[in-house]
């Protein structure tokens, strides 16, 4: 085990390089949506119980079910209300459980990235192939279910282990080159996206994904008012829609569909979306979109001020 | 390191659910249902009353709600009983007064220990719910059979010795169930079940002794779980039964019939300074001339209406 994840280095907030998001737009804005099939009976890890109680676990297991079967019209409904396309971080064993959710996020050009097979199956215990041969499958069953190179990944339920971002870049590059396996959501250090070291020398990158605006951890972990939760999500825009005048920032909203389309909160879901998008310089966006903009536009300029100041005499 | 191969095999990967209980299907694509009168929102006023002992076992998980401290834990004991004593009386009070029809899901040992209580129940034209022996008899996966099935019997059949009429309904305590609960469920004559939160509308489910029905009764708007387990305030609670209702009132609009299943507990929204919360929640949704407050029986009678079962 190290001391320290050492993908990165230092880069402080002030002084960077300035990022211009096209149109001059100062924040890029994307919402991901969590799809995800929990199973009734998952396997035991040796790390991680899927559930309190034994199987079947109804009381997680059915409020999740409830999230596609009930929850993800309403949240589609409203993205398309406020010209928003989704970027669907995907348990893709869904896409053969719920073909008709994929086709619905086709038909309205939404992006699918990797969140693994299923919620329940963690990456704790995985050999190396066997995590290779799981990032593998994820970008396969995206690609067969809906043509697209798999840009992005965050590791299922958020399990990792030392390899997961460099086995997701590689098993990128091996698929589709450099069209897929780009993109990072599993680190949170940053609210711009930032380069990321992995073992092949991709050119590979953290996008800013928002933990702190995620609703599960907001309601589950939390345990925030959803009225709050609209004030969280406007204070955070207006910051960082404050801060891009001077350097393009990244907002966030990770939803699931299982907790913000509940009755008693889309309310307060809709204020919010309704109050970003009515602002003039937000740039409206998909997590691919904003990852392709930086590696052509930002990334080498970062590369070189990241040295700068980390004292490289380069 | 590395796991067994079975860890990377998927054997339920396929069409619809992982399992054989219901066929998968969205809520926007069914056909819509209708209300009597013409009535857009039907309203479910749940009440739970229970009993949770003292000796309290916590088999196979802990209870939600129940006893925290060594035994014996005379703060939680007194706390969940003040509902049975004082809270509930509130609760009817407030009924009453705008003009309620409750549901009462009911544990059976609590049936059987105060008949006080429930003849006073039994006066308001409600509907009864088995929910269970007690809250410490949890129905769980890898459970005995014997004994789960003796648990449902009796439950069933004490409830039945006690009521006018035959208990369609079943709540499980703490909604958890073993993979033969719903069958012991049809085996005893149970119509339908409240524990999978998985729809915001009745659907129907298989098992082994013929069809049920699973009406959802929503955990995430329960008092219990937003005022007890997330700590917001009762106003917020407020705020949130009112967006709810808001939202499924203006859903079924456009897609039919809509339900709002409002759960409650006199242990919590009986005490003195949450009560008015109660009041100021059946004055929104009593008042509404699109909401149709009926019992849980009576909204199954009306889905049935319209809906075959399946096979």
């Amino acid at each position: 085990m190290n001391e320290s994840l050492g993908v990165y280095d230092y880069w402080p907030y002030r002084d960077r390089p300035a990022i211009q998001w096209p149109n001059g737009a100062r924040v890029a804005f994307w919402v991901a949506p969590n799809i995800e099939f929990y199973e009734l009976d998952p396997p035991a890890n040796p790390q991680r119980k899927p559930w309190p109680q034994p199987s079947p676990a109804l009381p997680g297991y059915t409020i999740r079910d409830y999230g596609n079967r009930v929850g993800h019209r309403r949240q589609m409904d409203l993205l398309d209300k406020y010209g928003i396309r989704g970027s669907v971080s995907l348990s893709v064993a869904l896409c053969e459980h719920h073909p008709e959710i994929i086709e619905m996020c086709s038909e309205r050009d939404w992006e699918l990235f990797s969140h693994g097979i299923y919620n329940t199956r963690y990456t704790y215990g995985l050999s190396e192939e066997q995590e290779r041969e799981m990032i593998r499958d994820s970008i396969e069953t995206i690609y067969r279910h809906s043509g697209q190179k798999c840009a992005g990944y965050l590791a299922p339920a958020l399990s990792h282990s030392e390899h997961t971002l460099d086995l997701f870049a590689e098993v990128g590059s091996e698929l589709f080159g450099d069209e897929a396996g780009i993109y990072s959501c599993d680190l949170f250090h940053d609210d711009q996206p930032t380069p990321v070291r992995v073992r092949s020398g991709k050119r590979f990158m953290s996008m800013p994904y928002s933990l702190e605006m995620n609703d599960t951890i907001v309601y589950a972990v939390n345990k925030v008012e959803p009225r709050h939760y609209c004030t969280m999500l406007k204070r955070h825009f207006d910051r960082l829609y404050e801060e891009g005048s001077e350097s393009g920032t990244v907002m966030c909203i990770p939803t699931h569909n299982y907790q913000v389309s509940c009755p008693h909160r889309l309310k307060a879901f809709e204020e919010a979306l309704e109050y970003i998008t009515g602002h003039s310089d937000v740039w409206v966006t998909t997590g691919r979109e904003i990852a392709e903009h930086y590696l052509k536009h930002d990334y080498d300029a970062a590369l070189a001020d990241i040295d700068l100041k980390n004292g490289s005499a380069t | 390191m590395s796991l067994d191969k079975h860890y990377l095999e998927y054997p339920e990967r396929s069409y619809g659910n992982d399992h054989d209980r219901f066929s998968w299907s969205m809520l926007a694509d069914r056909q819509a249902i209708t209300w009597p009168e013409g009535k857009a929102l039907a309203v479910w006023i749940n009440t739970s009353l229970q009993f949770y002992p003292l000796n309290q076992r916590g088999v196979p998980f802990k209870v939600p709600n129940g006893m925290t401290m060594p035994y014996p834990d005379l703060r939680h004991f007194t706390l969940r009983d003040y509902g049975n004593r004082v809270g509930i009386y509130r609760c009817l009070k407030a009924f009453e007064q705008y003009g309620v029809r409750p549901t009462f899901a009911i544990n059976s040992q609590l049936a059987r220990d105060t008949p006080y209580l429930l003849e006073q129940l039994q006066r308001c034209d409600a509907e009864f719910i088995c929910h269970g022996w007690n809250m410490d008899h949890l129905h769980y996966g890898g459970q005995d059979e014997q004994e789960e099935a003796e648990w449902v019997q009796r439950s069933v059949e004490t409830l039945n010795s006690l009521i006018d009429t035959p208990v369609r309904g079943w709540l499980s305590p703490a909604r958890n169930q073993s993979w033969k609960t719903p069958d012991l469920l049809t085996a005893n004559g149970i119509e339908y079940c409240c524990d999978w939160v998985n729809d915001d509308m009745p659907y129907r489910f298989r098992t082994d002794n013929g069809p049920l029905t699973m009406m959802p009764l929503s955990t995430e708007l329960e008092d219990q779980f937003i005022i007890g387990q997330n700590l917001h305030s009762e106003d917020s609670w407020v705020q949130q039964v009112k967006d709810a209702f808001d939202f499924l009132l203006a859903e079924s609009a456009t897609q039919g019939g809509r339900l709002l299943t409002l759960s409650i507990h006199p242990w919590m929204m009986g005490q003195p300074h949450r009560i008015s919360s109660l009041e100021a929640v059946l004055e929104y949704v009593m008042g509404h001339e699109k909401a149709w407050n009926a019992t849980s029986g009576d909204i199954l009678d009306a889905f049935n209406r319209q809906t075959p079962h399946e096979d």
